[in-house]
């Protein structure tokens, strides 16, 4: 129902507390598939024959789509198997698989969308997809099939190893020295648990513009977290990374970081404390930091907010949001990126999009629908979940470019407030601007210097207001490398977000009142 | 409902069980989709489909795997299966992984009342009519409002489950949403939204729906001029819509995995007297027409009505069967369905009243709780109460605490609880919350 998918947020898979309320969702769509799937496909005809469709069938429907007056029309097939297998208890014991097959149909008539899909291709049920989807248009205008011509991207998320050819038996010994790695490094850890969850899509496009194209995307996510008592108190954190690789992913050098990583982000909480409540300095650490970028200003730069004026940044094109040395931008040609794509669900190539240079704002992000109504060329933002749902403008990997300041001297310059490092999850109000995110882990800064660990506190600021208090930028630029999914509409997209360390003059910390 | 999802069902299991699965659970479903969109009095946008899907829990002596897909097609699915197999035998021996003793499994007798007869023959010109009044009738109430857009969805859900070792069930089930979310414009500069939404499980028991368009305007509207007021201790009323958020923070430390996975700070808390008197919590699954209804859970355990907190005493756990056998405890189920709080006497505007110095919550924005230590901070908007009277919007605050204290701080219920949700809390105050702001 529709209640949670009103909302725009972003979480991080595994990532200690949200672990535990994320896993079970996470295991019902990830899974394992045994050996011997054929692997990846390299050609248009290999993509057209595993949905079992020819070029003159997707012209036929794409003009079945135009037969009530609409003006667009597109195909957008999609085969995802995606795997998961789990250690808990010291045991890899449980292993998750879920394939989705279909092909979603949408028809533009001006700025309205209909759209159908259908699970069991055959041309009946395409073409009665094509008719649902049509009805958003009411005129009897004819249309004939067009001629499609490849469209070849460039690859963004080379890999070595499919995930089809790698199968359990090769996964496991990574979770089980995880769980070593993660027992060996401290004796107050009581339990551990970690998973390894990857998937592999084929997506096919087509519109009635002409364009015929195709993607092979992987992903991959390993996470942990882990238990820790000491004197009768629990804490619990985790570490996660996600990329678009193949099974040359996994490797010995990067369990033993992540344990390392969740471990140490464990036992520290122990010292931790809560600060004081109200509004302070905030120094926000390189890479997960980024998280500001995708909820203070990321989400208000989609155009589909702007184009309807429900963005607090609706009137700001143009206008200068910021500091001379903040720039940002978002880039979906990062390679092997969890936010990488080499074209969006839309067909149009990735690319940087530069939002915001020089303290200027440059560029919203827009899928079809808003370029057309701004009249400026797709950006590459037109994403979507899965073939049953719309595309809409997302971001792919949002990132700051490096600023004038080192990140001691930012530290050296806040004489009382927070030093923040480690996150869960975000949300914001895009209209009234004000967005938060949740610190699992910090520091409290005072007289220039890292104080006592802090954790579980949230933050909140108003998009613009923070922007623009933005008053330091350091030259340490760092990507997080985190399973980050962000929700929108109820479509979950996978994100990257970077950040060097900035300093806000003034945000408002949740804590206790002395 | 056709006998074909039970069919396939009861295939694809012995189909798993002649080759080498050793116990099975399958479940099959379709769900019916349709989901309108109004905006500037056009349909923005129209979608209607219909999705399947196959579910299969394969055992291979106490190896254990689940695998889904909704490519039905019979050759597909052979091969599906059969590396689903292949894949289990790879993984460790879990002695705690079976189907739950059949002893669990009971046919019970109920009519819960959630499916609608009439989906399939609503009119869908009605559908979008629904849509289209509300629209009007939010923007109707203040040229202040710069969009609305205003949606009718409803799904019809079908599914058969069969277990190998005895169980068998069918459910069928509807629900519709209406809405419409609202930005206006402040003079500030900002845009706040809001928005009002209701699920049913019935066409017939929808509100109005201009009485849904109105409120959507309202809630927005008095959003105009908000801002974040002084940190402090505050009285916190949280208002019957929006206060399952705090109950959740109860809720997912009471499951089984949290338990045993020592990410709970319920653990080894039964029985104990850990909240204010005044909160008793039901889970009942046999609701007559709830959101959450059903004769039986995901392990096929029959249903059953249970206290889960009374007057502040722990009284049970989520525990499905597996985690059942690893804490060696009876199972219950593992996950909540209709929560039912305690209703009080006092309507919201009585509990308003008697706030001196108070935030009444009707929004929640981001934040975070910790199921293995209590902590929680969330970002709030609401109203100010002044010496019993709503004075100032407020957003851009935050409210932190530790569940245990916070729930203890529970002074007083209301005697509203929100009918439109599967967790049905009524308005509820606490004394002496820790707020963030200026």
């Amino acid at each position: 129902m529709k209640e949670l998918s009103r909302r725009k947020f972003l979480v991080n898979a595994g990532q200690g507390i949200v672990a535990t309320t994320m896993i079970p969702a996470f295991l019902q769509n990830d899974v394992d598939f045994a050996l011997g799937l054929k692997s990846a496909d390299t050609g248009l005809n290999d993509y057209l024959n595993r949905f079992g469709v020819t070029e003159a069938l997707i012209r036929e429907v794409l003009a079945e789509g135009l037969s009530r007056g609409g003006d667009f029309s597109e195909v957008y097939f999609q085969h995802r198997i995606s795997n998961y297998i789990g250690l808990e208890d010291k045991q890899v014991n449980q292993a998750y698989t879920n394939i989705i097959y279909g092909v979603g149909i949408r028809v533009l008539n001006g700025d309205q969308t209909g759209y159908s899909y259908t699970e069991e291709i055959t041309p009946a049920t395409l073409k009665q997809a094509a008719q649902t989807a049509a009805a958003i248009a009411n005129s009897n205008k004819k249309a004939s099939p067009v001629k499609l011509s490849l469209y070849k991207h460039s690859e963004n998320y080379p890999i070595q190893t499919s995930w089809e050819t790698s199968n359990i038996g090769i996964k496991m010994p990574y979770l089980n020295r995880l769980n070593d790695q993660i027992f060996k490094q401290d004796n107050r850890i009581i339990k551990a648990s970690a998973g390894i969850s990857n998937e592999t899509s084929y997506i096919l496009i087509a519109n009635s513009e002409g364009l015929i194209t195709f993607d092979y995307q992987p992903l991959v996510t390993i996470f942990c977290s882990c238990t820790a008592e000491q004197n009768g108190k629990r804490e619990n954190n985790g570490s996660n990374i996600s990329k678009r690789l193949g099974m040359e992913f996994l490797t010995n050098n990067m369990i033993d970081r992540i344990a390392k990583e969740a471990v140490t982000g464990t036992v520290s909480l122990f010292e931790a404390i809560k600060p004081e409540a109200g509004e302070m300095e905030i120094v926000l650490g390189p890479g997960e930091s980024g998280i500001l970028l995708h909820e203070a200003m990321g989400h208000g730069f989609e155009a589909d907010f702007n184009r309807i004026k429900t963005s607090i940044f609706s009137d700001k094109l143009n206008q200068k949001v910021a500091e001379n040395f903040v720039t940002i931008v978002d880039n979906g040609m990062n390679q092997n990126y969890r936010g990488a794509i080499n074209i969006d669900d839309e067909g149009n190539e990735s690319k940087e999009t530069v939002l915001v240079e020089n303290g200027i704002l440059k560029s919203y992000m827009h899928d079809r629908i808003s370029a057309k109504h701004y009249g400026v060329e797709p950006t590459g933002n037109g994403r979507r979940d899965t073939f049953r749902n719309m595309p809409i403008p997302r971001m792919r990997n949002t990132y700051m470019k490096n600023g004038p300041h080192t990140p001691e001297e930012i530290i050296a310059s806040v004489k009382k407030g927070i030093y923040a490092e480690k996150f869960t999850n975000g949300q914001v109000n895009i209209g009234a601007g004000d967005f938060t995110f949740y610190i699992k882990s910090g520091n409290l800064i005072e007289n220039g210097k890292l104080g006592r660990p802090i954790k579980d506190v949230n933050i909140i600021g108003n998009g613009p207001k923070v922007l623009s208090n933005i008053v330091m930028v350091g030259n340490d630029m760092k990507n997080s490398e985190g399973a980050w999914t962000c929700g929108k509409n109820g479509q979950g997209a996978p994100v990257s977000m970077g950040i060097p360390t900035v300093k806000v003059s003034s945000i408002t910390v949740g804590g206790i009142n002395s | 409902m056709s006998n074909n999802k039970l069919e396939l069902a009861n295939w694809a299991s012995s189909f798993a069980l002649k080759n080498g699965a050793s116990q099975v659970k399958v479940n099959v479903s379709r769900q019916h989709e349709v989901n309108i969109e109004i905006r500037d009095k056009k349909t923005d946008k129209l979608l209607e489909s219909t999705s399947n899907s196959l579910g299969i829990d394969i055992y291979v002596d106490n190896k254990y795997s689940g695998q889904s897909t909704n490519d039905l097609r019979k050759p597909e699915l052979e091969k599906f299966i059969l590396d689903a197999i292949a894949a289990t035998k790879y993984l460790a021996k879990d002695e705690f992984r079976m189907l739950p003793d059949p002893k669990y499994y009971k046919k019970l007798a109920v009519d819960l009342n959630v499916n609608d007869q009439n989906y399939a023959t609503i009119d869908p010109a009605g559908k979008i009519k629904i849509a289209e009044t509300i629209e009007g009738a939010a923007l109707s109430q203040s040229d202040k409002i710069i969009s609305v857009t205003a949606y009718f969805s409803d799904g019809k859900y079908e599914s058969a489950t069969v277990q190998s070792n005895g169980f068998e069930g069918q459910d069928e089930s509807t629900f519709y949403s209406i809405g419409a979310s609202v930005s206006v414009k402040d003079p500030n500069g900002s845009r706040p939204e809001d928005w009002k939404g209701v699920n049913s499980r019935f066409y017939k028991t929808l509100p109005t729906p201009e009485a849904i368009g109105i409120e959507a305007a309202q809630n927005t509207l008095k959003r105009i001029g908000q801002k974040k007021v002084a940190s402090g201790k505050y009285d916190l009323i949280i208002q019957n819509e929006v206060a399952g958020r705090a109950v959740g923070m109860l809720i997912n430390p009471m499951n089984g995995s949290s338990i045993h996975q020592k990410r709970s700070f319920l653990d080894k808390k039964l029985g104990e007297k850990l909240f204010s008197d005044k909160l008793t919590i039901t889970d009942n699954p046999l609701l007559i027409g709830g959101l959450g209804s059903q004769l039986y859970d995901g392990d096929g355990i029959a249903s059953q009505k249970r206290t889960m907190i009374e007057n502040g005493v722990l009284k049970n756990y989520y525990i499905d069967y597996y985690y059942g056998k690893k804490l060696n405890m009876e199972p219950t189920t593992g996950y909540a369905t209709n929560l039912l709080l305690t209703i009080g006497n006092t309507s919201l505007l009585e509990l308003i009243k008697k706030t001196e110095k108070g935030i009444l919550v009707n929004g929640f924005n981001g934040g975070n709780s910790n199921s293995t230590t209590g902590d929680f901070s969330y970002g709030v908007q609401g109203m100010l109460i002044e010496n019993g009277q709503l004075t100032q919007p407020v957003n851009e605050m935050i409210v932190s605490g530790n569940a245990l204290t916070f729930w203890s701080a529970l002074a007083d219920l209301g005697n509203d609880p929100y009918p439109y949700s599967s967790w049905q809390s009524p308005s509820m105050l606490f004394k002496d919350i820790d707020f963030g702001g200026l």
